[in-house]
């Protein structure tokens, strides 16, 4: 049987994916902005180029980041990638080199041992099939525990799996099939033959000898060419997808594109290299801690990739950016979501099998309609200061912060002027969380202008809400501080005198500060400051959501109060004294949920704070009183 | 006297506080208690308005939209969604643990949906 008919389904799946790609492609950088297009373009010509390769190497082939995390899935990992580009590499020089002539077709390559059965008897060919063969055996080894991961998640350490669409599925069962296939096809060859190394030709040696390898062997060189196939046909239908599709977001990365606040090519591409793994599901604390189990962020992008109506999920997010921070392929998970936020309602087109082939998705923006307008707020004019406080909504719910805030200015002798004093203006962030971005603008305005008008140099904030929204969406001649940076900057001047408490605290980096705005030496070098910090299980940018988070509109109170007291037992693990956080949101939530004390970081200061002179004297004074009322 | 004649009257002091179930729209409250079921926990206690940051600025008074919301009444619950800035008080204050934020949240969908006549 010497028909080479088998070679069809690889060669139509190969043509197939190849001129996909460069067709969807094409399309995607047409679609970019202009100003993206010349990232690109300058990106190709330079550093940004060099940076890819070495990500994609580093990356995607040998999957450190994956391997940092769990080296069993980083091996299995590197082992399918690496092993499977190595294999194709090795291949290619192999069929140049030995084959009939040079420059052959991919089949020649990839089915060589079909069309040289007889090779690698002797000398350098000999050698060559026994790496050929190490090569298999590498990509087989991680290929075992692929289906293992499948089967046990937990012997691999994993904790949770992703539910898959059958395309995913079938894509899946012909992947597994690719490598035992050709495993067993060069084996019945050889075995007929009596070539082969170690591994194809003692198995295939094993089965010819009870079994007629020769009229067995066509039967899996079929089955290994369709599996290539079909797993080439599905590739842009399944989570496969993301396997080129990483490729070009790590060049779109490094040539400085980013997600913006507006779907592009680039959320799609995006939304097209998640490889759903799952890793988003492990850490979120939605699922692990109040067991709500559909929203994580690898089911909100297979509905973006699916067009599916994903109002719900895209609603029911802390925003806390956890799954950010793990995501292997590096998604911007945060602002994906926040686009999507701000769409109108739109209908479920769930995808069939053809669209989703299709190379224009029709997920147009379709703009909310505003909801809310400010017209009542009346414009004051406000009076010049240097340095300008703003507590905001939710400091006004913390009081005692706002005392502590005013205790250690006045002790530093800042001068300063309250700018919400009576109750301000929100500052936007809670209406740009729930993806109204049109009538946050008039809030920004609002209190732009009076920030503008005061003249400040230093705008201080209480709340790290605020904190984020007045960096990024204000445009600010002032430097935007949070307290605790303020407080850092009066203790490194010098003219702020503080007392050490003896008290042992562990410190909660509240989400908008920490994650949101990379603010996470500053508190502690404050609270090092005046007390013994401990450390915490999950800090700095792995450190988990009170729970209380605006960033979520839907989620229900009893389901915010299991996420808090999670974070709260994780936090008090080593008997604090005190809980500190630098969020007045994040204090009113874990003050619910946890017996140790909570307090604000200027709250803690404000205690190390030395008495006043007067008070002591006040204090003589009565005390003396008092005996001589005593002794009379 | 029916409430026509009532209406009409016209030497009262006060507005009038006659609920005309007639002209009650249920259409909203039903839409915001199925999209946010917690609504149904108010018992108007009022913290939420007392710790409302609009409130300060405005007559803006989620209490009293809870309340028009309830009885059906919609022509003055058009303005009242407008004035809410989302900003999440009302939510720590509650008592009753009421999801408020989206209350307002559904409500403003609830009337825009209802201008369009999609509801």
């Amino acid at each position: 049987m010497n028909s080479e008919f088998f070679i069809t389904p690889f060669n139509l799946g190969l043509y197939f994916i190849l001129i996909y790609s460069v067709v969807r492609s094409t399309v995607w950088f047409r679609n970019l902005s202009r100003s993206d297009k010349l990232r690109l373009q300058r990106g190709f010509f330079g550093r940004p180029f060099m940076d890819s390769l070495r990500e994609i190497f580093m990356e995607s082939l040998l999957h450190r980041k994956i391997f940092r995390k769990n080296p069993v899935l980083g091996y299995m990992h590197m082992s399918l990638a690496f092993g499977w580009f190595l294999l194709i590499v090795f291949g290619t020089i192999e069929a140049d080199f030995f084959g009939e002539k040079h420059l052959n077709p991919p089949s020649h390559a990839i089915f060589f041992r079909w069309f040289n059965p007889e090779h690698g008897a002797e000398g350098f060919a000999r050698i060559y099939n026994v790496w050929m063969d190490l090569l298999l055996a590498f990509i087989l080894s991680g290929l075992l525990l692929a289906v293992i991961k499948r089967f046990i998640p937990g012997m691999v350490g994993m904790k949770k799996r992703t539910r898959h669409t059958w395309t995913d599925r079938v894509a899946l069962i012909s992947l597994w099939l690719i490598f035992p296939s050709r495993l067993f096809a060069e084996s019945f060859t050889c075995g007929a033959h009596g070539s082969g190394s170690f591994l194809t030709g003692n198995l295939g040696a094993a089965l010819a000898s009870f079994l007629p390898a020769a009229e067995i062997a066509p039967w899996f060189w079929w089955l290994y060419s369709l599996s290539l196939g079909i797993f080439f046909l599905l590739l842009p239908v399944s989570r496969y997808f993301h396997i080129p599709i990483e490729l070009f977001l790590i060049f779109m990365r490094n040539s400085g594109i980013n997600t913006g606040d507006r779907s592009s090519s680039y959320t799609e591409v995006q939304t097209h290299a998640c490889s759903s793994c799952g890793v988003c599901i492990s850490v979120c604390q939605m699922s692990y801690a109040a067991g709500i189990n559909d929203i994580q962020s690898v089911y909100f992008i297979k509905g973006l990739r699916n067009d599916r109506d994903i109002a719900a999920i895209t609603a029911n997010c802390l925003m806390c950016g956890r799954c950010e921070e793990v995501c292997p392929v590096g998604i911007e998970l945060g602002p994906m979501r926040l686009i999507e936020r701000r769409q109108g309602e739109r209908e479920d087109g769930t995808l069939r099998l053809a669209g989703k082939y299709s190379l224009m998705r029709k997920r147009s923006s379709i703009e909310k309609i505003p909801t809310q307008s400010y017209g009542y707020l009346v414009r004051e004019e406000p009076q010049k200061a240097d340095v300008l406080f703003f507590a905001g909504c939710m400091t006004h719910l913390t009081p005692s912060v706002i005392v502590a805030m005013k205790k250690i200015m006045e002790s530093a002798g800042v001068k300063y002027r309250f700018m919400d004093e009576k109750g301000g203006v929100c500052c936007g962030r809670p209406l740009m969380l729930a993806g109204r971005d049109r009538e946050a603008r008039e809030l920004i305005n609002h209190n732009s202008d009076i920030i503008w008008k005061s003249g400040a140099q230093i705008l201080v904030t209480s709340c790290p809400i605020c904190y984020k929204v007045f960096r990024e969406s204000y445009y600010l001649d002032a430097t935007v501080m949070h307290h605790s940076e303020f407080i850092n900057l009066l203790i490194e001047e010098g003219s702020l005198r503080l007392g050490y408490l003896h008290k042992k605290v562990v410190y909660h980096d509240p989400c908008e500060l920490g994650r949101g705005s990379g603010i996470y030496d500053e508190p502690r070098a404050v609270i090092s400051y005046v007390a013994e910090l401990q450390q915490a299980s999950q800090e700095r940018n792995m450190s988990l959501c009170c729970g209380g988070s605006l960033g979520n509109l839907t989620l229900s109170s009893d389901k915010r109060a299991l996420i808090a007291a999670d974070a709260a037992r994780t936090l008090t693990m080593s008997c604090p004294d005190e809980l500190i956080t630098a969020c007045p949101l994040c204090k009113k939530t874990f003050v619910q949920s946890t017996k140790t004390k909570v307090s604000d970081i200027a709250e803690l200061v404000a205690a190390a704070l030395p008495r006043p002179a007067v008070k002591a004297v006040k204090k003589r004074a009565t005390r003396a009183a008092v005996k001589a009322t005593g002794n009379s | 006297m029916s409430l026509n004649q009532a209406n009409k009257f016209g030497f009262v002091i006060n507005p009038s506080r006659l609920i005309d179930y007639d002209s009650s729209d249920r259409k909203v409250r039903d839409y915001v208690t199925l999209r946010e079921p917690s609504f149904k926990l108010c018992f108007a206690c009022g913290g939420c308005t007392a710790a409302c940051t609009a409130g300060q600025h405005t007559s803006f008074n989620l209490r009293r939209m809870i309340t028009y919301i309830r009885r059906g009444e919609i022509e003055p619950l058009r303005d009242e969604v407008t004035r809410c800035m989302l900003c999440g008080k009302c939510l720590l204050v509650c008592p009753r643990g009421v999801n408020t934020r989206n209350v307002v949240a559904v409500t403003a969908e609830a009337i825009s949906k209802l201008d369009r006549n999609e509801l």
